[in-house]
């Protein structure tokens, strides 16, 4: 199992790294021996960086970022002009695919429609930690510029030494090398065939800069979007291999409950069924899913519960288990809270809770597996190929060469989608089935048995001067996270800590991680502080900020917003909120109206402006900043899990509410183009102000100041 | 019990033999290989395998296959004609109104069966007529976008 890494300096708080996958398997000594007598691997070229870099020690640690040297690895041209692009990221509806292939396409100086990626296939690609944390942008488009410069430049040299002239009297452009002196040109495909492009990536290659970009910072469609307006894309769930059987896995009544009783006779005289029991796992495959389902109603099982606490209870019970000693790692001491705090001319303390929400991709967790000669391949949709491949190669005890993990496309995910769950389940029926079984979690399974976003408490004391100056700022985190936990206000006295639980729920990343509930509570405090000062939002934010990114994307925010706005109704309200992670900054105004007769909060508009430095799909990048925006406001306003006795109580779409086109408020973005800065990732940043916007209108609008998160459930009047 | 029972898909006959209460989507997806309407939710909360049946948009889930079998059934698949996207498909594909995409087989087909009762529908007709279709990407002002351009296509071109 991938130990959970100390080291791990990328984002430490996401948690779900250290859980351990929610089935143990005990392989009988025979298969264990059959399977590594099968199962040796040959790597197809012992010179491939690949295959060098995954058998490297320690490569498993997440710390680790190894990227491999070697060309091949990355990139390669075609005899017939075709241009591939290896990355182990996985295309999750962020559209990595296309500025990718844009990113190449740039740098190599072709036509975008001679490129094409190979993704998240662990036979295929480079090692790859995950596609979270908004690392695809800042990581790999660099790395692909270089590998593209790095062929670009050998290329010319080919044809130099052709012709018998200088390199430097080259031009690449449009897919060929040209001698503007003599006119003679050839094309990549001509200088490329029989030849074998095997050469270490210089490390100081030139790469250009963005402001010379002509094919990045286009707005170029999603590639492939025919086969999705088609329906031809197929997800995973959508895969059909030949002799495919389809599985189904036997949950648990609640959490942690054992088997205590067991009987499959009934199931297992069924015509074409397999029943599978490896310790507390119980699942059937058969040849349709109705089938399974049959099997699976048919096992006589008992369960053991045990107590559990109640979504009523988990804000007391966070405050109260607290780990005695706070996270070394996030605390930040500057000054003396306690002598700002006595200084201060105005006093805000308060308290803020978050829910737990789960991300309810629309295709749920899938996987079909196949097995051939003792080897492994799962199709799944998942944010960790690699991590998926280590963990299965565990499981079933292979050698992780003997394991191929591939993402298709897949439904979106959020930061759900980094365990293997539903593979290993397709893995393990499969090889009891002798055939492929598709595992496909229903909506209910996804929001029981995938992890959740975790809620938490946060405890904020803070002072100012008369002036509106901060003073004094004492923030502590309880459980939720500590992502974004750090002020960007200056501040002379201030104490941040973040304060670890154990689990309660099957806990993990979300879009974004705990920036957005630190955010709320920071932002939320900021207003309130604001109106104890009695100044303006946005002026009080300006005085106590230095970081001119952030006052940029608040100045270019108001300007489109109109603020100070003017009030033209009763109970309208205008709110805002700003912040930085990941190196991107957003500013966020929202616009509520609370409707008269029934309280209910209605967001009438929100204002965003996002800069990640150069931008390199403007197209792409405004699809994942509204999308950032629209979700942020179901988390907002009404998402939340229930559960209580280890079962969750709204396990569906009818009960657990996720914004759909009436809650959609008109949304304008303003994305600021830094080509003097590099790109940052996009993914997880614009979604961070958006509770805290809301928030604020609404307290502009009411008067009444909503510090929990979802804000209004069931309405104003239930908050 | 299995029985044989005949759709009518994108203009073509298949015989298929499935019990009586089994969900249309299950036939179109696991015995058909219509893959394009997708699982979402199996409770008609998401529209994401939503099909025209008579014309008139249905969730695949919660239809019975035998109820399925009387009238002209039609999919994602059967949109494209001769090549020749249908004009909702091509506003998608133009306003870029899709992001991990899975919802889009169900918004595509409902906003064709929305088009053919109101050729020129208002926004907040779209809303009302999409609320049941989730797009957990957050790509709806687009979407809306697109529905209205199609109108604009059909109304200048025809379907």
């Amino acid at each position: 199992m991938s130990e959970p890494s100390g080291k791990f300096v990328l984002e430490p708080e996401r948690y779900e790294f250290a859980a351990a996958p929610m089935h143990q398997f005990e392989l009988a000594r025979r298969d264990f021996f059959k399977l590594l007598g099968a199962g040796i691997a040959v790597f197809a070229i012992a010179k491939d960086a690949t295959a060098e870099q995954e058998t490297a020690p320690g490569h498993r640690s997440f710390h680790n970022e190894e990227w491999p040297k070697d060309i091949n690895a990355w990139l390669h041209i075609g005899e017939d002009g075709t241009v591939t692009g290896f990355t182990g990221k996985a295309e999750i509806g962020q559209n990595a695919r296309t500025e990718l292939a844009q990113t190449i396409a740039d740098e190599l100086r072709v036509p975008f429609e001679s490129v094409r990626m190979v993704m998240a296939d662990t036979a295929l690609t480079p090692f790859d930690a995950g596609t979270f944390g908004s690392r695809t942008t800042p990581t790999i488009t660099p790395q692909l510029r270089r590998v593209s410069a790095a062929a670009r430049d050998i290329l010319v040299e080919a044809a130099a030494k052709n012709w018998n002239v200088a390199p430097e009297r080259l031009v690449a452009a449009d897919a060929r090398v040209s001698d503007p002196a003599s006119g003679r040109s050839l094309k990549y495909a001509e200088l490329a065939r029989g030849k074998t492009l095997a050469q270490n990536l210089p490390a100081e290659d030139p790469v250009t800069p963005a402001p010379q970009w002509t094919i990045a910072g286009r707005a170029i469609p999603k590639v492939d979007g025919r086969a999705f307006v088609t329906g031809r894309h197929q997800y995973t769930p959508d895969l059909r291999p030949a002799g495919m059987l389809y599985g189904k896995v036997l949950r648990p009544p609640s959490f942690g409950a054992t088997l205590t009783a067991y009987d499959d006779s009934a199931a297992k005289a069924m015509t074409g069924v397999f029943v599978v029991r490896d310790g507390e796992f119980v699942g059937a495959a058969a040849p349709s899913a109705d089938e399974a389902q049959s099997a699976l109603d048919a096992i006589h099982a008992q369960w053991k519960e045990v107590p559990q606490i109640a979504n009523k209870e988990i804000f007391s019970y966070l405050k109260q288990n607290a780990a005695a000693k706070t996270d070394d790692r996030f605390r930040k001491q500057r000054g003396s809270v306690e002598e700002g705090l006595a200084s201060a001319a105005h006093r805000v303390d308060a308290t803020y809770t978050v829910a737990y929400i789960a991300h309810a991709p629309l295709e749920p967790r899938a996987a079909v597996a196949q097995w051939a000669d003792g080897k492994l391949t799962v199709w799944t949709g998942t944010q960790r190929p690699f991590a998926n491949r280590d963990e299965l190669a565990d499981i079933f005890h292979l050698s992780e060469s003997d394991v191929r993990v591939i993402v298709p496309d897949t439904g979106s995910a959020y930061g759900g989608k980094h365990t293997s769950d539903a593979a290993i389940e397709a893995a393990r029926l499969a090889r009891a089935a002798g055939r492929p079984v598709k595992v496909v979690w229903t909506r209910e399974e996804e929001f029981t048995w995938a992890y959740f976003r975790p809620a938490g408490v946060i405890e904020v004391k803070s002072g100012i001067a008369s002036d509106g100056t901060l003073t004094a700022w004492d923030f502590h985190n309880y459980h939720s996270g500590a992502s974004g936990i750090d002020t960007p206000y200056v501040v002379l006295n201030q104490r941040t800590e973040y304060h670890p639980v154990p689990l309660i729920l099957r806990s993990g990343s979300y879009r974004g991680l705990a920036a957005t509930a630190n955010h709320f509570a920071r932002e939320t405090h900021m207003d309130a502080l604001t109106r104890a000062a009695r100044m303006d939002p946005l002026d009080f934010r300006l005085k106590n900020l230095s970081d001119p990114r952030l006052r940029a994307v608040m100045e270019a925010a108001a300007k489109s917003f109109g603020w100070p706005h003017k009030k033209t109704q009763e109970r309208q309200g205008f709110g805002l909120a700003c912040g930085y992670e990941k190196g991107s900054y957003v500013a966020t105004f929202a616009e509520v109206v609370v409707d008269k007769s029934s309280d209910a909060v209605r967001v009438a508009r929100m204002v965003e402006a996002f800069e990640c430095g150069a931008i390199v799909n403007p197209d792409g990048l405004r699809n994942q900043v509204v999308g950032a925006m629209i979700q942020g406001l179901g988390g907002a306003l009404f998402e939340a899990v229930e559960f209580e006795n280890g079962r969750i109580k709204n396990p569906h779409f009818a009960s657990y509410r996720v914004p759909r086109f009436r809650d959609v408020p008109e949304i304008e973005t303003i994305l600021l183009d830094r080509k003097d800065i590099p790109s940052a990732g996009a993914g997880e940043t614009p979604i961070m102000a958006v509770a805290p916007a809301i928030g604020n209108a609404i307290f502009d609008a009411t008067g009444i100041r909503l510090n929990n998160l979802p804000m209004v459930p069931n309405g104003l009047r239930s908050a | 019990m299995a029985k044989r029972i005949e759709l009518d898909i994108n203009g073509k006959r298949y015989p298929v033999d499935y019990p009586a209460d089994t969900a249309l989507l299950y036939v179109l997806r696991d015995e058909l290989g219509l893959t394009g309407s997708k699982y979402g939710c199996g409770e008609g909360q998401c529209g994401a395998c939503t099909v025209l049946i008579g014309g008139a948009p249905r969730r695949s889930c919660q239809i019975p296959v035998s109820a399925a079998a009387a009238k002209p059934i039609t999919t994602i698949e059967g949109l494209e004609k001769d090549g020749r996207l249908n004009p909702v498909q091509q506003a998608f594909l133009d306003a870029g109104a899709f992001q991990c995409a899975y919802c889009t087989s169900g918004m595509i087909i409902s906003s064709v069966g929305l088009l053919q009762t109101n050729p020129n529908p208002s926004r907040a007709e779209i809303v009302q007529f999409l609320q049941g279709n989730v797009c957990r990407c957050g790509t709806h002002p687009r979407i809306i976008d697109a529905v209205q351009q199609a109108a604009k296509m059909i109304e200048e071109h025809g379907r």
